[in-house]
């Protein structure tokens, strides 16, 4: 007689404490708890960062009107009251050039050769290319526009290709 | 009588002793015993190990720099929080207010020249000990990590006299903020030269957080307050904490293997050793695998912390804080013209200290203010985990070469330094021969990096030369300390008005 074949069942892995699983089980979900409360933490952290990271740039406007004098000889700067700025006036217009060092911010002089730093030595020609010092940089042109019977709106925020002259 | 009252009253008598003694927890510190529960049962004392070894008392281990660094910290500490009592964080009010400390408070111009002088000796003393640390070897293993934290305090130390820079905000201030804040914008010069600026600005970013504005203004100065008077003073002092503890868990200070036998016996006034038996042993015990740094030591050569350790130290506070003093009374921290955003300083000059680097900064912003500072801090961490060797530990100049070596490198970073300068300051460097050429060549050829390569190259020699990464980083420690040195005393004394070079401030021309 022979005995109907038995279909075996498939050998469960009866794993023992000489044998474990690769990641018991409850180290598993330890990990997991560690590690999302960590990934918790850090995404917190940066969270918190954005809050010094200035949002609102509490700066006076960019933008500012300068009335040039009649007698403005081309070639030597009007530098307007408070602010880092050059307007010129030439033959072929108006135009501005800032006057912070491309360097380190300080802020350059207007002298006979174009623009000298007194902070690292760095030189600018007249239109403001570098011609010495450690500068990486030519001085900014920035945007002017006619506003008026002698008054023009210079925009310290925008820079413009350095040449680019507003007509008188 | 009753005798409720009668005990009320003796225990009255008895408060000043049974208070004491509640303080002490251990009695007066008279015996062995006594003394090791006086240090390891208070907060404050158990930093110390109970018993020192002879080796770390004697002058020449330490000269004190470690000591002098945490007094100058806590005199800092105390000056500045008197000085908090009438400064304002505000640019209408903050140059009125330091204005009246000069001028009205009582004593106000003493405690901000002490507080200048405290935060000038900490600087000095921090890089001092970190060179006694690195020439006695005493970053090798157990201490590798204690050397890290070393660094961090480096950083925060610095940082705390960079941050107080600002708070007069005088014109000596101002400047010296624009040019350290566009220092931080600097890695535009490369995103810049890449082109990837519009998309990629750290550089932006930095300046951002640090000024919270475009400019230094309110934003600027009310962020470096709190930084200069809680973040990094609060991070300053936990890591002084985690820095003390790690000295005495890895086995008190670096000494030579043979060191017992080199100090021979104790000399016979020294407070007796063991002078009587522990009464009692820990029941608590526990087998371990691992090294303890006490193994196989005796207690032979070590004396009780009380009171030779905590005299020697009281003895290196007092003199600080007698030199803070002394240094108040003669020099006034100097105190300019109100800021004024139009019209620089010229010279705009940082704090000494940052002076070599104002230095490297005059050739390119971004290698000279971040790159090479981050290199050198970079090869410092990394020294303890490059160099495993064990030769020479707890020794002044110890490992091969040793003396010679140091001579030698000190020969050569000098003559480097002296011969680079002076070849920029003769002949201009390239902007001024080709000025059409890219401003990436410039950063990445210019005297710093030329001189850091040179330093990095004659270290490696060194490690060839001797077969001995310690050599090398003997070599490399020494050349920029001798580079540090030049390019400081040079950007102090040799930089006149446009930075440009002056045999002395006599020569300056007239404005």
């Amino acid at each position: 007689m022979n005995t109907p074949a038995q279909a075996s069942p498939a050998p469960v892995a009866r794993r023992s404490r000489l044998d474990p699983e690769l990641i018991p089980r409850r180290d598993f979900l330890g990990l997991a708890a560690i590690g999302s409360a960590f990934l918790a933490l850090g995404f917190a952290t940066l969270g918190m960062l954005r809050l010094p990271k200035a949002a609102v740039i509490p700066a006076p406007s960019r933008r500012f009107r300068v009335n040039l004098p009649e007698s403005l000889a081309p070639g030597s700067p009007f530098v307007p009251p408070g602010r880092s700025v050059a307007v010129f006036r030439d033959e072929g217009g108006v135009f501005a050039i800032s006057l912070i060092c491309t360097h380190l911010g300080c802020i350059v002089k207007h002298v006979e050769s174009g623009f000298d730093c007194p902070c690292h030595g760095s030189k600018f020609a007249a239109d403001g290319g570098v011609t010495k010092g450690p500068a990486p940089k030519a001085l900014a042109w920035l945007e002017v526009r006619k506003a008026g019977a002698g008054a023009y709106l210079v925009n310290e925020g925008k820079e413009v290709t350095p040449g680019t002259k507003e007509p008188a | 009588m009753s005798t409720g009252l009668a005990r009320f009253t003796a225990n009255l008598r008895a408060i000043p002793r049974s208070f004491a003694t509640s303080f002490y927890r251990s009695g007066t510190p008279r015996t062995d015993r006594s003394r090791s529960s006086f240090v390891f049962s208070s907060l404050f004392l158990h930093f110390h190990s109970v018993r020192v070894h002879r080796w770390a008392l004697r002058w020449s281990t330490t000269l004190g720099l470690g000591v002098i660094s945490i007094s100058a910290f806590l005199i800092t500490l105390v000056t500045g929080i008197l000085l908090m009592f009438y400064y304002k964080p505000y640019p209408s009010a903050a140059y009125d207010s330091i204005k009246d400390i000069h001028f009205v408070v009582p004593t106000g111009q003493f405690i901000r020249n002490i507080h200048r002088w405290a935060a000038q000796i900490m600087v000095v003393a921090v890089i001092l000990h970190m060179a006694r640390a690195f020439y006695t070897a005493a970053y090798r293993a157990p201490r590798e990590f204690n050397w890290v934290m070393g660094m961090g305090l480096l950083v925060l130390t610095l940082g705390l006299s960079f941050t107080g820079y600002l708070l007069p905000w005088d014109q000596l201030a101002y400047w010296a903020i624009t040019i350290g804040s566009n220092i931080a914008q600097s890695p535009r010069e490369l995103t810049d030269a890449l082109g990837i600026t519009s998309w990629f600005d750290v550089g932006g970013l930095q300046k951002l957080l640090l000024l919270g504005s475009e400019d230094i203004g309110e934003e600027a100065l009310i962020r470096f307050y709190l930084l200069h008077v809680m973040i990094l003073p609060l991070l300053l002092t936990a890591l002084v904490g985690v820095h003390f503890w790690r000295v005495r868990k890895d086995g008190g200070l670096a000494r030579p293997a043979d060191a017992d036998r080199r100090l021979g016996p104790p000399p016979p006034g020294t407070y007796p050793v063991f002078t009587e038996a522990p009464a009692r042993t820990y029941h608590l015990a526990a087998v371990v695998a691992g090294k303890s740094p006490a193994v196989s030591r005796g207690p032979e050569q070590t004396v009780p912390a009380v009171p030779h350790l905590f005299y020697a130290e009281a003895g290196v506070f007092m003199l600080t804080v007698l030199i803070c003093l002394a240094l108040a009374l003669v020099w006034d921290a100097p105190l300019k013209e109100l800021a004024n955003p139009a019209v620089p300083e010229n010279p705009a000059k940082a704090p000494w200290y940052f002076l070599g680097l104002q230095e490297l900064v005059s050739y390119s912003a971004f290698m000279g203010g971040m790159g090479i500072p981050a290199i050198v801090l970079l090869g410092l961490l990394l020294i303890p985990y490059l160099d495993r060797e064990t030769a020479g530990t707890g020794e002044w100049f110890g490992g091969p070469g040793g003396r010679a070596v140091v001579l030698r490198s000190a020969f050569f970073g000098l003559a480097a330094v002296l011969l680079i300068e002076a070849f920029a300051i003769r002949f201009g460097w390239i902007r001024q021969w080709w000025p059409a050429t890219p401003q990436i060549v410039i950063t990445f050829l210019n005297p710093g990096t030329l001189l850091t390569a040179i330093y990095a190259a004659y270290s490696m020699w060194l490690v060839k030369r001797y077969d001995s990464t310690r050599a090398g980083a003997l070599g490399l420690f020494t050349c920029f300390l001798a580079g540090f040195l030049v390019l400081t005393i040079v950007g102090t004394y040799f930089r006149g008005p446009n930075w440009d070079f002056y045999w002395s401030k006599a020569q300056w021309p007239a404005r």
